[in-house]
């Protein structure tokens, strides 16, 4: 029988073909990953100059800007793919949830650390509940509970559609505590450090490492994802034939 | 459906602990925060608001579990779900007892803690009304999260740590109304977005309770 | 209105039990599913009731005219009998519970909370909630747990008479009931031995 041409995205949502796929694409993933890293660390940290405020603490921006992008992006990620999962039912796209909450949640805790690290000299305190730190930490509350409830439940379908209904009922509150936490607290916190408004942004010479570190950030994650979700569909596979196993 | 509300009720004035529990563990729970910070009338009155905001939203917490683990344990949800009652209803019906039976003697209780915790007397009047605005969100959201742990063995800590988060908003906006209008601030706004809140978490919350309702059914 | 069951797959758990079932109830008639503990009889049931997908194949009822009893009678303690029934009276858009207490014989005991009564008075009591329900479809897992031979004769009577009146029954249990007009469906030769059916498992395989 001739195999089918690849028309539809849809057809990597089988896991056998996922698995083929990420088989080659997953080497090249990472190995980018670690080249923008690397790159955007290195120059970011020993060529560019010291701010002329902040000194050399400034240099703290190429991890915490990057994670603290990724933190919410993952979150965004599950999003998508527990609406893929309730919707058309690819089991794939459920295991990539999973697979990406862990991954987030350490984002939102390097960001987490490494404002902590940044504020203290800043600011002059390691903690200020300022309203972008305070929803990140209300964030990593909301991995937890998701972590925590897929961890809970036996029955992988169950527990797949409990996640996503959770995922979605968590984003729409998670806005929402966002907005709140704005309202209850002006905070220290300075703008956003990227911004389609020139003005806004921070200088060229940091810029272009920020936005290769970035790159390094989202590659690293992908990559991540891709081999933790390869983890997750072996784990049910091997579920699969134990239950095929019990059967006979 | 009038009679889902009757029975869970009389279920909750005849099984005793489920009605006045909530209350007890609230008084106990504003007795407790004196003790903690030191007798300052000054101090207490300031934090007053909060910490009977905070104290709400635990006594809710606590009887979470019961809104829908003993129907699951006795099949009622099993009959419950092919009988001709939609669980939208179900759902928001057991939200709605479980606000009667804890969320307004919550509300009815607040002010006599508050003559504890030295608030002045212009506090009242707002307290009361964000209490009475925010805790049948408190009991919506938290069916959400009774639905999603039903099935399971120890739900109730996992329950807490879903249901907590969830209630962010609410607390923020709640606490923030009483503490406005206590210290003679304009309180429209966040009594706007706790009303909002509110409406919102009765009106769309439920169809995701069912659902969940559902996927733990099968 | 009729049953119709076609080729239907169920799994518990995540694996496949049962297999190309297909059977017919038509009104006035009762179906009586037999076989070993762990085929999957509790499965079926719960997949005709809709409280549970089933794997492929199809099952055609009319959920609304269906009521269902399950292992569990979900009798609240603390309510007295005639509360518990009429509640459930109440929640399919009915009043009168005096019938079912009658059939069962429960009428002596309405007024006593459902808490003191015996494993059999209570099981008697699930069984009057069908009565109270209306509907024409009895689904039944083991109905006649716990109850004596007097009850058993009991709940017969009531099937009888639900069928004269053109209702039908799906039952699954393991003693006789005396019910000549029952069929019976033997489960064993359904038991499924490939993955029928479950496409995400498959994919994996």
């Amino acid at each position: 029988m001739k195999e089918p041409r690849v028309t539809s995205l849809w057809t990597y949502a089988n896991p056998k073909k996922f698995i083929e796929t990420t088989d080659k694409l997953l080497p090249w993933v990472a190995m980018l990953a670690l080249i923008c890293l690397v790159t955007g660390l290195i120059w970011g940290f020993f060529f560019t100059p010291d701010d002329y405020r902040q000194g050399a603490t400034v240099k703290i921006i190429y991890i915490h800007v990057p994670s603290a992008l990724m933190a919410i992006n993952a979150w965004l990620m599950m999003l998508v793919a527990s609406l893929v999962w309730i919707v058309r039912r690819h089991h794939v796209s459920a295991l990539a949830a999973r697979a990406a909450a862990p991954v987030g949640l350490v984002m939102t805790l390097i960001a987490l650390a490494t404002g902590a690290i940044w504020g203290q000299p800043m600011w002059g305190t390691w903690w200020a509940w300022d309203p972008r730190l305070t929803s990140f930490l209300v964030l990593t509350l909301f991995y937890f509970g998701y972590i925590a409830l897929w961890a809970a439940i036996e029955n992988d379908d169950t527990a797949a559609d409990l996640t996503s209904i959770l995922c979605l009922v968590g984003s729409v509150f998670a806005v929402l505590s966002r907005y709140a936490v704005n309202f209850w607290n002006q905070g220290l916190h300075q703008g956003a450090s990227l911004s389609l408004d020139e003005k806004e942004n921070v200088a060229d010479v940091f810029y272009h490492p920020l936005l290769v570190s970035i790159a390094g950030f989202v590659l690293l994650f992908i990559a991540l994802v891709l081999l933790r979700t390869r983890t997750e569909i072996r784990a049910r596979r091997t579920r699969a034939l134990l239950a095929r196993e019990r059967m006979n | 459906m009038i009679a889902l509300l009757i029975r869970d009720l009389r279920l909750a004035m005849r099984a005793g602990g489920g009605f006045g529990l909530g209350l007890a563990f609230f008084l106990i729970v504003v007795v407790l925060v004196p003790f903690a910070v030191g007798p300052q009338s000054s101090l207490l009155s300031t934090i007053a608001p909060g910490v009977l905001w905070l104290g709400a939203l635990l006594a809710c917490l606590l009887s979470l579990d019961r809104i829908l683990a003993l129907d699951w344990e006795d099949g009622s949800l099993d009959l419950l779900a092919v009988s001709p009652l939609p669980l939208e209803a179900v759902v928001s019906l057991k939200a709605l007892a479980h606000w009667l039976t804890t969320g307004l003697p919550l509300v009815l209780a607040a002010p006599v803690l508050a003559v504890l915790l030295n608030m002045p007397s212009e506090g009242y009047e707002p307290l009361i009304m964000s209490l009475l605005l925010g805790t049948p969100a408190l009991s919506v959201i938290g069916t959400f999260g009774a639905a999603l742990t039903v099935g399971l063995k120890r739900g109730g800590l996992l329950l807490s740590l879903l249901v907590l988060p969830l209630y962010v908003p609410t607390l923020i906006f709640g606490a923030e109304a009483a503490r406005r209008g206590m210290v003679g601030l304009e309180i429209t706004v966040p009594m706007l977005m706790l009303g909002g809140i509110t409406c919102g978490a009765i009106a769309l919350l439920p169809f995701a309770s069912a659902a969940v309702l559902r996927v733990n059914l099968r | 209105m009729s049953l119709i069951v076609r080729d239907m797959a169920i799994a518990r758990g995540g694996v496949p039990v049962l297999q190309g079932v297909s059977f017919d109830v038509q009104p006035g008639q009762a179906l009586v599913l037999r076989g070993p503990n762990g085929i999957g009889k509790t499965t079926l049931l719960r997949c005709v009731a809709g409280l549970q997908p089933v794997l492929s194949g199809q099952v055609n009822t009319d959920a609304d005219r269906l009521a269902y009893v399950a292992h569990a009678d979900g009798i609240k303690s603390v309510l007295s009998v005639a509360e518990n029934l009429s509640f459930w009276a109440q929640i399919f858009g009915r009043s009168d519970i005096s019938a079912a207490l009658e059939a069962y014989q429960l009428t002596a005991l309405a007024d006593r909370p459902a808490g003191l009564l015996s494993a059999g008075q209570k099981r008697r009591l699930g069984l009057a909630r069908l009565l109270v329900t209306g509907r024409q479809l009895w689904i039944m897992d083991e109905p006649t747990v716990s109850l004596d031979g007097e009850a058993v004769h009991m709940f017969a009577s009531a099937i009888r008479m639900h069928l004269s009146g053109g209702g039908s029954a799906l039952l699954a249990t393991h003693i006789d009931l005396g019910l000549a007009e029952a069929h019976v469906l033997d489960l064993a030769p359904y038991r499924a031995t490939t993955m029928a059916g479950d496409a995400f498992d498959e994919a994996f395989l």
